[in-house]
């Protein structure tokens, strides 16, 4: 054998060796790879499985949570009128007015009153809870303007025998007060009028 | 002879040495895919784990439907106890 046939022999060796190596770890790192995309194919399979309710769930959730909106706005506008209730929201939430209210498209456009600045939280509530309800002066540092537990009591008191009938001898109507005022006055002249000067010598 | 010789050294100074730099970079890219691989598995298997929580939700969702519905008992009775806006 030539010398020349021993090399060739020797590069062709050479050549196979080196492709065995390699293609052998190649195999050996796709297989990895391929064992590692099993493991992903897994998780991401439990991730689809475990979100597909999520869109239907939170669907229904909101749409709950919407309707309790809806009830909540639309007792409020009917308890307080649309003008109260955003000046009521806006006063419990300042700004929430230029959102307005979901269902009253309208309310976007009101100039929130300062009902929030004027009543305490739950005043105007004891107020329409009824026309007798003792709201009294305003108290911003408590909570509660009536006494829940007396109040009743206190109330009652005032009329052991029953609230009588408006106009009768025991509740007098309210006082008519201005022109048709049962007792009228002259106007003093003085009132009004420019003060008078003492002369420049008296001190 | 001169030619076989000649085809030798072509064959151990040119296609040798280009066959291995092209299989080592091969398996380079592989490698360097397994690590990204294990990665990607491993937040996919996170991202699983965090959405055990999502069962939770039918909890939540028959939570809100009992709040609501409170809610609507309460508005009714307010409803009932107050009385509405007076005409304007």
């Amino acid at each position: 054998m030539s010398a020349a046939a021993v090399v060739l022999i020797i590069a062709v060796v050479l050549i196979v060796l080196a492709l065995v190596v390699f293609l052998v770890a190649t195999i050996l790192e796709l297989r990895k790879i391929v064992a590692g995309l099993d493991d992903v194919i897994e998780h991401v399979g439990g991730i689809v499985e475990k979100s597909a309710p999520v869109n239907e769930v939170v669907t229904t959730i909101n749409e709950q949570l919407d309707a309790g909106v809806e009830l909540l706005e639309g007792l409020l506008v009917k308890k307080a009128g649309l003008t109260d209730a955003v000046g009521l929201v806006d006063g419990l939430y300042p700004g929430a007015a230029a959102a307005g209210l979901r269902a009253f498209p309208e309310s976007t456009e009101i100039v929130a009153p300062r009902i929030g600045e004027v009543y305490t939280k739950g005043t105007l509530t004891l107020a329409r809870l009824g026309r007798e309800a003792p709201i009294a002066a305003a108290s911003p540092g408590e909570g509660l303007l009536r006494n829940v537990e007396g109040g009743s009591l206190a109330a009652r008191a005032l009329y052991p025998d029953g609230r009588p009938a408006v106009g009768s001898e025991s509740l007098p109507g309210s006082p008519v007060i201005g022109a048709g005022a049962p007792e009228q006055y002259e106007r003093r002249e003085d009132i009004g009028a420019p003060r008078k000067r003492f002369p420049a010598g008296r001190s | 002879m001169t030619l076989w010789w000649i085809g030798n050294l072509v064959l151990l100074l040119a296609v040798f040495p280009i066959v291995v730099i092209l299989l080592k970079g091969v398996l380079d890219a592989a490698r360097t895919i397994t690590p990204t691989v294990r990665g990607i598995a491993a937040t996919a298997a996170a991202g699983s784990e965090d959405l055990d929580a999502a069962e939770l939700l039918l909890t939540t969702q028959e939570q809100v439907k009992q709040t609501v519905a409170g809610v609507a008992g309460y508005g009714g009775s307010l409803d009932v106890i107050l009385d509405d806006e007076e005409p304007r």
